[in-house]
């Protein structure tokens, strides 16, 4: 068994135009920066993207926009895009918005085999348009599906080559539960070890759910909005 | 005379109580982590996965791994926690978070709340709004009462796409606190030296204004 790959374009060498790809991070924060470069290097286009945000219009998903290789994004925010909102009322990009709990959760249904679910959020606006309403205990809640993608693509802080990760700070965001939802998950790390350096009570993600692992490079960690004490 | 942004936020301040577990959203609301009386403790949640949320950090201690869900650098408390989003939206669903404040675009009269989308100029999406509202037990919005056109943001009905139903209980504006009742906004306090009358008059949706009217205490 290896799951170590060499670099973000051997590891998402197979991703075909029109695939369905998670990507981890919330703003700019914990994104898998290697991977979203390789599939601009990559120009596979027709993609349908879930991530919480769309990046920044030069960083980030934002990459891809420009390069108008999404075809769809699955987002709960991308007040942060102005190509984004550019793209979206001109209607070159079709979205889905879903309430941020909403995706998270449905993400995190997919990773645990569980097809649908009931949450409030929603509830009596647009978004309930077409979905199932129930009634549980006075109060009422819509049907939300688990979102599946064929890959998802996660950046961790530390991995093994078993495929266990450990994240940092608040990049867990969207990312583990991406990490234990695609069909082929893709982690690209900052600290590569050898299985034995972390430490099972440590583990976020568990190896069993990350297919290709490779040590990243070059990390940017772009902040958006860079405050500090007053 | 009206209240600033910093006004609104030292007001809503007062409504925070001890062993409160508070998630504020981005804008206004976000200010009033900067006015908590000293004599409590309140935890603050940030819906991108931390408990614990401390101040804006010294500019040597900046982590871009550690933001919060306005996307600013931040700090955790001796105390905190670190989880992912989903788990976040566990808490903020099954009734954890005591206190969500945030910000609006417009409020109805029965607590109808619009914030996310204006049809054909604005998208930004709802972030965790629609999740917060529909399940928070108590929510406070801060806004201004006004929109920049000087129209008014209390309505009899939302005339945006909604966020959430029924779900606001308190309104703070810089020129008054109201509730949500069942009969309309109740008027509760305005802002110092502000008229009931100017209050009425910026005020479209259903007021209840009782006789005697205080000025917040701030």
């Amino acid at each position: 068994m290896n799951k170590v790959f060499n670099n973000a374009l051997e590891a998402t060498a197979d991703i075909k135009n029109g695939a369905t790809i998670m990507l981890g991070g919330f703003g700019l924060n914990g994104i898998p920066e290697n991977c979203i470069a390789a599939l601009v290097k990559h120009n596979v286009g027709d993609l349908t993207c879930i991530s919480n945000n769309a990046g920044v219009d030069d960083f980030g998903l934002g990459l891809l926009l420009q390069t108008k290789q999404i075809k769809k994004m699955i987002s709960s925010y991308v007040g942060e895009n102005a190509l984004f909102e550019k793209q979206l009322l001109s209607g070159e990009l079709e979205v889905d918005l879903v309430p941020q709990g909403t995706l998270a959760t449905s993400i995190q249904m997919a990773a645990m085999g569980i097809p649908a679910y009931f949450t409030p959020a929603g509830y009596g606006t647009e978004i309930a348009i077409g979905k199932e309403v129930r009634e549980f205990d006075g109060k009422m809640y819509l049907m939300e599906k688990a979102i599946h993608a064929d890959f998802a693509i996660v950046k961790a802080w530390k991995g093994d080559s078993a495929g266990n990760l450990v994240f940092r700070k608040a990049t867990r965001n969207f990312s583990t539960s991406m990490a234990k939802a695609g069909n082929i998950t893709i982690a690209e790390v900052e600290h590569l070890v050898k299985p034995g350096e972390i430490d099972p009570d440590e583990v976020d993600v568990a190896g069993v759910y990350v297919h290709r692992i490779f040590q990243g490079s070059n990390y940017e960690k772009r902040i958006e909005r860079r405050t500090t004490k007053i | 005379m009206a209240l600033d942004k910093f006004g609104i936020a030292k007001r809503i301040a007062k409504e925070l109580k001890d062993g409160m577990y508070v998630n504020l959203g981005i804008g206004i609301p976000t200010l009033v982590a900067n006015y908590i009386p000293k004599d409590i403790t309140v935890v603050f949640q940030s819906e991108n996965g931390i408990l614990g949320m401390g101040p804006y950090p010294e500019e040597a201690a900046i982590d871009a791994d550690l933001i919060n869900a306005g996307k600013e650098t931040v700090t955790v408390i001796p105390g905190g926690a670190f989880f992912d989003s989903a788990e976040s939206f566990g808490m903020i669903r099954a009734g954890k978070i005591d206190l969500t404040v945030l910000g609006a675009m417009e409020v109805s009269e029965q607590g109808d709340i619009a914030n996310w989308k204006i049809p054909g100029k604005m998208v930004k999406g709802m972030g965790g709004a629609m999740d917060l509202v529909a399940s928070a037990k108590n929510i406070i919005v801060a806004m201004m009462h006004t929109n920049p056109k000087g129209e008014s943001k209390l309505l009899p009905q939302c005339s945006l796409p909604l966020t959430g139903l029924g779900c606001v209980k308190k309104v703070v504006t810089e020129l008054a606190v109201l509730s949500i009742t069942p009969n309309g906004f109740q008027l509760l306090e305005r802002a110092p030296g502000v008229t009931v009358e100017e209050i009425i008059a910026k005020t479209a949706g259903k007021l209840i204004v009782p006789e005697f009217v205080p000025e917040m205490d701030i």
